[in-house]
């Protein structure tokens, strides 16, 4: 039997390290929440508008995976660098990218923030650190440990973070980077959203590897294992890691147990999971914790219900700006090619 | 101007740029402490420290993203590829990050990368060692490309390189290394501005455009025709090959009305294939004579002097080429 962190129906919370959390305030925890809602909501209704046929191409979501982007954001300082991989709508919009441009930019339409030209693929702002979402899994990898190195030999207090799925912890540039970033004591903090599933397959199918953290000792790198969906553990995990990289006592490793409630990508079968499975995870996922946390903390569920019907109609907004915007003029095809 | 070797002329544009602007940096596989294993970053470790000058792992394509990922935020890294070949290693890298990166953003970043090392055949390094890769890169938008075949050439493009704002590979042959030439003195800041070919011999019977090693041994032709034939062929060095100095060569065909495009690469799908099509496309009324391609035959490079002899465009090569043509 796997261990709990590569099984699809273990908890988030069967974790290695637990870190304790309880250390935000309501406040905090309130604009969490009102994020994650935003997150989950922009994601749910682009799922809709690509079943109605209206996104082409490869749209992956991130619903269930929102506590590792809206743990980070609140750890990390706006200019910190981050890279992510084609799931990435959440790292983006957690960190405040409009979501009137992203949605128009999965659209195609000219107010997306690349104009159309990038696409789900590819979010971008550099402006809010966030320098590219990637198409090919782990190349945002080394990405970042470029942007550390950049800070370093620059002495700036910046420092990087790049997100990936468990399905990249096997590609070879994963290794070539933990290793340059270790020996290099790189101010990075390397983030595993370990969703139990490499795209369609489960993880432990095609490893006899028993931990994805471990790999990160082996490179002499701090690592730890948390439930990625608890936030405040998401944001325990990265303050420490961003802490240790502006000391310059270089990266460390952060795998967050998390799972992904919605398909790879829009259109997915999911044939290789039960409802069941779904329904399970469903109680363990991060809105859910995070409402349990502050019905605890004594907020009371009119409050919730009127950040939701606040962000829905923030979300309506965006969606009716996006399919409004007009499609990009041809000849922006043949910009960008070469920076002058 | 004095007399340096072609190595002395990467080496010094590396370090020139370096003094000029920290925000240059040079990385690759033993380029630090041990010079390069071509020599050609000798010294800038003592010059400018591990911290500008970064000997990584043999890992192409975990460095290569890294230069890209420094580069994404405002740096110049200078990446040596210890052979050219290794391009294959760091192919997403180069290909799918750096050349798009640009477009795929709409704008919003750029990538002021250089890649530099040695390719070509001649030193019997064998099929993995001794590729031309030009026309694998000219395939991709987004990536510029250029091939130097003497020091002033090479100090003046690799800075113009250095300074560019995309990624841009720059090409040594091994077979170039230890040739001299002109070069102005040290304090002399010039740039070789990319898309200019240059004509390095003149002539009225044919015009032979080629870049890298293969402009020595065109020139090498070209003297011995004019001695044994009485042939006068021009000779253009395209040096930069993204972009392609087209003009110069259609003013050249307009005097000679032959074209004979050169390189080591295999002939196949090649620049010199991308040549004749376009004047073909562009300037047919110009040629008097169907324009042509040499380059290596579709095989590997081997490793046995008269097999790697055999395969290669060189000079006899060339002049066989140019003689069939004018027969």
């Amino acid at each position: 039997m796997e261990q709990p962190s590569l099984r699809t129906d273990a908890p988030s919370s069967s974790a290695a390290t637990d870190l304790g959390g309880g250390v935000l305030s309501t406040e905090q925890l309130l604009t969490m929440y009102r994020m994650m809602v935003l997150i989950r909501r922009v994601e749910e209704s682009l799922l809709e508008l690509a079943e109605s046929g209206k996104i082409g191409g490869a749209m992956h979501t991130a619903i269930g995976h929102e506590g590792s982007a809206v743990g980070m954001a609140a750890a990390l300082r706006p200019d910190d660098y981050l890279t992510c991989t084609y799931r990435g709508h959440h790292h983006s919009l957690a960190r405040g990218m409009d979501p009137k441009r992203a949605i128009a930019e999965v659209l195609g339409r000219s107010d997306g923030f690349a104009g159309g030209k990038g696409g789900s693929m590819h979010f971008v702002d550099p402006s809010l650190g966030l320098m590219g979402a990637n198409g090919i899994v782990g190349a945002q990898v080394p990405h970042a440990a470029g942007m550390a190195l950049s800070s370093k030999l620059q002495n700036q207090e910046r420092i990087a973070i790049t997100f990936f799925g468990d399905g990249a912890i096997y590609q070879g540039v994963m290794h070539e980077t933990f290793n340059i970033a270790s020996k290099w004591k790189l101010p990075m903090i390397f983030y595993c959203e370990n969703n139990r599933y490499s795209e369609m397959t489960p993880i432990a199918r095609t490893s006899s590897v028993s931990e994805i953290y471990l790999f990160a000792r082996a490179y002499g790198m701090e690592s730890v294992q948390i439930d990625g969906n608890d936030v405040e553990e998401v944001y325990l995990a990265v303050t420490r890691a961003a802490e240790r990289a502006r000391a310059g006592e270089g990266p460390t490793f952060i795998e967050g147990l998390t799972y992904r409630l919605s398909g790879h990508m829009a259109g997915d079968l999911e044939t290789y999971r039960t409802s069941e499975e779904i329904e399970m995870q469903r109680q363990y996922e991060p809105l859910v914790a995070l409402t349990k946390r502050l019905q605890a903390h004594g907020v009371a569920d009119a409050d919730l219900e009127a950040i939701r019907a606040e962000v829905e109609k923030e979300v309506e907004e965006a969606v009716d700006f996006a399919q409004n915007s007009p499609w990009p003029d041809k000849a922006q095809a043949y910009t960008d090619v070469y920076a002058l | 101007m004095r007399k340096t070797t072609y190595i002395q002329a990467v080496n010094e544009a590396m370090r020139d740029e370096m003094r000029r602007d920290p925000s240059v940096f040079v990385m690759g596989e033993d380029v630090g402490y041990y010079g390069g294993l071509f020599r050609v970053t000798r010294n800038l470790m003592d010059e400018f420290g591990p911290t500008r000058v970064l000997d990584t792992p043999i890992s192409e394509q975990g460095f290569m993203g890294m230069a890209i990922g420094a580069a994404m935020t405002g740096l110049r890294p200078v990446v040596e590829l210890m052979y050219m070949d290794f391009f294959m290693v760091a192919a997403d890298q180069i290909f799918n990050q750096a050349a798009k990166m640009h477009y795929m953003t709409g704008g919003l970043l750029n990538v002021p990368l250089t890649i530099r090392g040695q390719h070509g055949g001649g030193k019997r390094y064998g099929s993995q060692h001794s590729q031309s890769v030009e026309s694998s890169f000219a395939q991709f938008p987004g990536i510029k490309v250029v091939a130097a075949a003497t020091p002033y050439d090479a100090k003046g493009l690799l800075t113009a390189a250095i300074r560019d704002p995309n990624p841009v590979l720059f090409l040594e042959h091994k077979m170039l290394y230890f040739t001299r030439g002109d070069l102005p003195e040290a304090d002399v800041d010039y740039v070789v501005p990319f898309g200019q070919a240059d004509v390095k011999r003149e002539g009225k019977d044919l015009t032979l455009a080629t870049f890298s090693f293969t402009v020595l041994q065109a020139l090498e032709a070209a003297e011995e025709l004019k001695a044994e034939q009485g042939i006068d062929i021009e000779v253009i060095d395209l040096r930069s090959i993204v972009p392609l100095d087209t003009e110069t060569v259609w003013a050249s065909v307009a005097k000679t009305g032959r074209l004979l495009a050169v390189h080591e690469s295999q002939s196949n799908c090649g620049i010199g294939a991308e040549l004749v099509a376009r004047i073909y496309e562009e300037a047919p009324d110009l040629l008097k004579a169907p324009a042509r391609r040499l380059g290596m035959a579709p095989v590997s490079i081997p490793v046995s002097k008269p097999l790697e002899e055999e395969v290669l465009p060189w000079k006899d090569n060339i002049k066989a080429a140019v003689l069939e043509m004018l027969r």
